[in-house]
C-alpha cells in the first residue's frame, strides 16, 4: 500500500470529531510549530518539502508564503481557497467532511507562519454541510485551546472563521475569492499588484487551496526533508486525486506522486478498471481546463515512456501530447462517450461561468458553445472545426484571468486529439443523431512524433 | 429580473438580525460589507428567495447601497430573484456527471414534476434546474436541495422518484 499522509486516518471512526482527531495524533504540528520553532522556521520547512500549491497551479507554497509583505502595523491574512468548483475535482469536499480538524490544524499553523491574526475559509456556498461541519469542528478546536487568544500559551492570537461563497466558479481564481470575501462580485483584479502585497482590504494575504494547508500539517509533523523525499522528482509528497467518469471504482485516492498513470486507472489498488467492461477513450487528467488526451497518449508520453502522475510527466510533451496534473480532478472516458459532446457541455460551463470582464472571454466561451452545440448537433460545417481553433486562441492569454485560458484549452486539446470525430460530426449528421462515434483508432498504439508534429 | 412594480414593506426577525449582527463581528471595522454574502444566504433561506424588498433591507442594515446588493444578488447563481418551489432541485449538469446519466435523471425530473427547468408546480412545492458542476463527480449523478443544500448521490430514476415521494410527504 502506497504511504498515506493526508488520509492515513480517514477511516477511524468518530475522526471527524476532535477528541478522536486527537488521539490519532491530531494538533500535534501545532504544538510543535507554536512550542518549538519560529514563524520562518516554518515558512523554511516548507520550502524544503517541495510542497506545490494543489489547486491546479502547483506554485511552490514556500516561496508564495516567503512572497508575502510584512509591513508594520498592517494586518495580514490567510484566506483558505475551499471553493472547489473545477469540473471533475471533488476532493477537498471529502477531506473537508470527514477530517475537517486536518484543515483547522492546518489552518493554525500556516497562520502562524504568516503572522495573520485572523484567518477565513471561503468554502463554496453550495458546500453547506461543510460550513455547519467546519464552524463545529472550529468551535471545539477553540474550546481545547488550540484557537482564540494565548494559543497554547505562546502568546500567538488567531481567530478562524468560514465564509460561504455564491456559487460562481471564478470565485476559486484568488483574485475573485478576495473580492468575494469583500462583498463584492468575484471580478478578478488585475495584477500587479499581486494578493502578497495587496489582498483582501488591501492588506498582504496569501490564498492556499484546502489540500495545500492540510499537506502542510505532515510537512511540520515528519520535517520537510522527510516529505520532499515522497514523490518524483519536482513532483514531491502525496496527491488528493479526485476520480470519476466511467471508472469502477470512482472516489477520492490519495497517491504518492509519480504512481504510473496506467496503475492508477486499472488497479484494484485505485480505480479497478473501466466500468462496464468497457475500454478506455480519454481522460481529463486534472480537472475539466486541462487538455483532453487519448487513451494512447494518457498512458504513455509521446516517446514511449509509461505515463506518471506527476506535475512534469503529466505535461510531457508540452500541449501537442501531453497535458497537467492541474487539481488532480481525473476524468475516465469510456468507448461510448461523445468527445464532441463533452466538449460542447464543457463550453456551456466556462461561458455560463465567465465573470465578463474581459470580452475575448465572455463572448467567445459563448461562441464556442454555440458553434459546438450545432456540431453536435448535426447542423456544423467542416470550416467550424478551424473557427473554434481560432476562437480558443484568440481567447488564450488575453484576459485578466485564467479562466480564459481553461475555457480555451480543453476546445483546442479536443480538436488537437480527435479532430476525426469533429468531422465525423460534419460528414454524418444522420447518424450523429443515432449513435456516437466510437472509440475508433483513440487506443492504438501511438504514432510517431513527425505524424503527430504534421497533423498540427 | 428586478421586479420594481409591487413594493412590499418587510421587517427582518429579530432572531434573523441577531445573526446578521454576529457575521459582521467576523470582519475588521468597517467592512461590514463582507457579511453580504452570508447575509443574503440566511435571507434566502428565510424567504425561499431574494426579493429586491430584502436586498434594500439588507442594503439598510450593512449601511451600503441598495446596488451594492443587487450587483451581488444578480451575479451569483445560487440567490432567488424570484420565487421558486418550496423544493428546489438543483441537478448537476456538467461533464462528469453527464457521462453517468445525469441528462436521463433531468429529462425524469422534468416528466415527473411536470414542469420546465426553472418553473414552479401548480401547487407550489416543486421546481427544478440544472446547474453546474458541484464537485461530486465520483459520486454522480447528483443533486442538492437548499436550503440547507442537503445532497443526493449515485441518483437513478427509481430513487429521484423515492426522493420526490419523501419530499411530498414533509409538505
Amino acid at each position: 500500500m502506497a504511504r498515506k499522509l493526508l488520509l492515513e486516518n480517514i477511516n477511524v471512526p468518530g475522526i471527524h470529531t476532535f477528541d478522536v482527531y486527537r488521539q490519532n495524533g491530531g494538533y500535534r504540528a501545532v504544538e510543535k510549530a507554536l512550542k518549538t520553532m519560529t514563524p520562518d522556521a516554518v515558512v523554511e520547512e516548507v520550502k524544503t518539502s517541495g510542497l506545490r500549491g494543489r489547486g491546479g497551479a502547483g506554485f511552490p507554497t514556500g516561496m508564495k508564503w516567503s512572497f508575502l509583505a510584512k509591513p508594520e502595523g498592517r494586518e495580514r491574512y490567510l484566506v483558505c481557497n475551499a471553493d472547489e468548483s473545477e469540473p471533475g475535482t471533488f476532493k477537498d469536499r471529502y477531506l473537508m467532511t470527514h477530517i475537517p480538524h486536518l484543515l483547522i490544524e492546518g489552518m493554525i499553523v500556516a497562520s502562524f507562519a504568516l503572522g495573520a491574526k485572523t484567518s477565513y475559509i471561503y468554502v463554496r456556498g453550495e458546500m453547506m454541510p461543510q460550513i455547519r461541519i467546519l464552524e463545529r469542528a472550529i468551535a471545539e478546536a477553540k474550546n481545547a485551546g488550540f484557537l482564540g487568544k494565548n494559543i497554547l500559551g505562546s502568546g500567538y492570537d488567531l481567530e478562524l472563521y468560514v465564509q460561504p461563497g455564491g456559487g460562481a466558479y471564478i470565485c476559486g481564481e484568488e483574485t475573485a475569492l478576495i473580492e468575494s470575501l469583500e462583498g463584492k462580485r468575484g471580478n478578478p483584479r488585475i495584477k500587479p499588484p499581486f494578493p502578497a502585497i495587496s489582498g483582501v482590504w488591501a492588506c498582504p494575504t496569501v490564498v492556499n487551496n484546502v489540500e495545500t494547508i492540510a499537506a502542510v500539517v505532515p510537512i511540520i509533523n515528519d520535517g520537510g526533508e522527510e516529505y520532499s523525499k515522497i514523490g518524483n522528482g519536482r513532483s514531491t509528497g502525496t496527491k488528493l486525486i479526485s476520480a470519476s467518469g466511467n471508472l469502477n471504482k470512482p472516489g477520492v485516492y490519495e497517491i504518492e506522486l509519480g504512481l504510473p498513470v496506467e496503475e492508477f486507472i486499472y488497479s484494484e489498488e485505485y480505480c479497478g478498471g473501466i466500468a462496464n467492461g468497457k475500454r478506455l477513450k480519454a481522460v481529463v487528467a486534472g480537472g475539466s481546463s486541462v487538455p483532453i488526451l487519448p487513451a494512447n497518449l494518457i498512458l504513455k508520453t509521446i516517446n514511449g515512456q509509461p505515463r506518471l502522475m506527476s506535475y512534469e510527466s503529466l505535461s510531457d510533451g508540452g500541449f501537442q501530447t501531453g497535458s497537467m496534473l492541474g487539481s488532480g480532478g481525473f476524468i475516465a472516458f469510456d468507448e461510448d462517450q461523445c468527445i464532441v459532446r463533452n466538449t460542447w457541455n464543457f463550453s456551456r460551463f466556462y461561458h455560463h461561468e465567465s465573470c465578463g470582464q474581459c470580452s475575448p472571454c465572455r463572448e467567445g466561451t459563448g461562441w464556442m458553445e454555440k458553434v459546438l452545440h450545432s456540431l453536435e448537433n448535426g447542423h456544423g460545417k467542416m470550416s467550424d472545426i478551424d473557427l473554434l481553433v481560432d476562437v480558443s486562441k484568440k481567447i488564450e492569454g488575453n484576459t485578466i484571468c485564467p479562466l480564459g485560458d481553461a475555457a480555451a484549452w480543453p476546445v483546442a486539446s479536443a480538436i488537437r486529439h480527435f479532430r476525426d470525430e469533429f468531422e465525423w460530426h460534419v460528414t454524418n449528421p444522420k447518424e450523429v443523431m443515432e449513435h456516437n462515434y466510437g472509440l475508433a483508432k483513440y487506443a492504438d498504439p501511438l504514432p510517431k512524433l513527425e505524424e503527430v508534429a504534421s497533423q498540427n | 429580473m428586478l421586479s420594481v412594480t409591487e413594493h412590499k414593506e418587510i421587517e427582518f426577525s429579530a432572531d434573523l438580525i441577531s445573526k446578521f449582527e454576529e457575521i459582521v463581528t467576523r470582519y475588521p471595522e468597517g467592512k461590514q460589507k463582507s457579511a453580504l454574502l452570508p447575509v443574503l444566504h440566511l435571507v434566502q433561506a428565510e424567504y425561499g428567495w431574494v426579493s429586491p424588498e430584502a436586498m434594500e433591507k439588507v442594503a439598510d442594515f450593512l449601511q451600503i447601497q441598495a446596488i451594492e446588493v443587487y450587483e451581488v444578488a444578480t451575479f451569483y447563481t445560487m440567490f432567488f430573484l424570484r420565487p421558486q418551489g418550496k423544493f428546489v432541485l438543483e441537478v448537476c449538469r456538467t461533464g462528469p456527471c453527464c457521462l453517468v446519466g445525469a441528462e436521463k435523471i433531468m429529462t425524469h425530473i422534468e416528466k415527473t414534476l411536470g414542469v420546465k427547468e426553472g418553473e414552479v408546480t401548480a401547487d407550489g412545492n416543486f421546481s427544478w434546474r440544472g446547474v453546474e458542476c458541484l464537485a461530486a463527480c465520483g459520486m454522480a449523478p447528483v443533486l442538492q436541495i437548499g436550503p440547507e443544500y442537503t445532497f443526493y448521490e449515485n441518483l437513478t430514476e427509481e430513487s429521484v422518484d423515492k426522493l420526490i415521494e419523501n419530499l411530498k410527504n414533509k409538505i
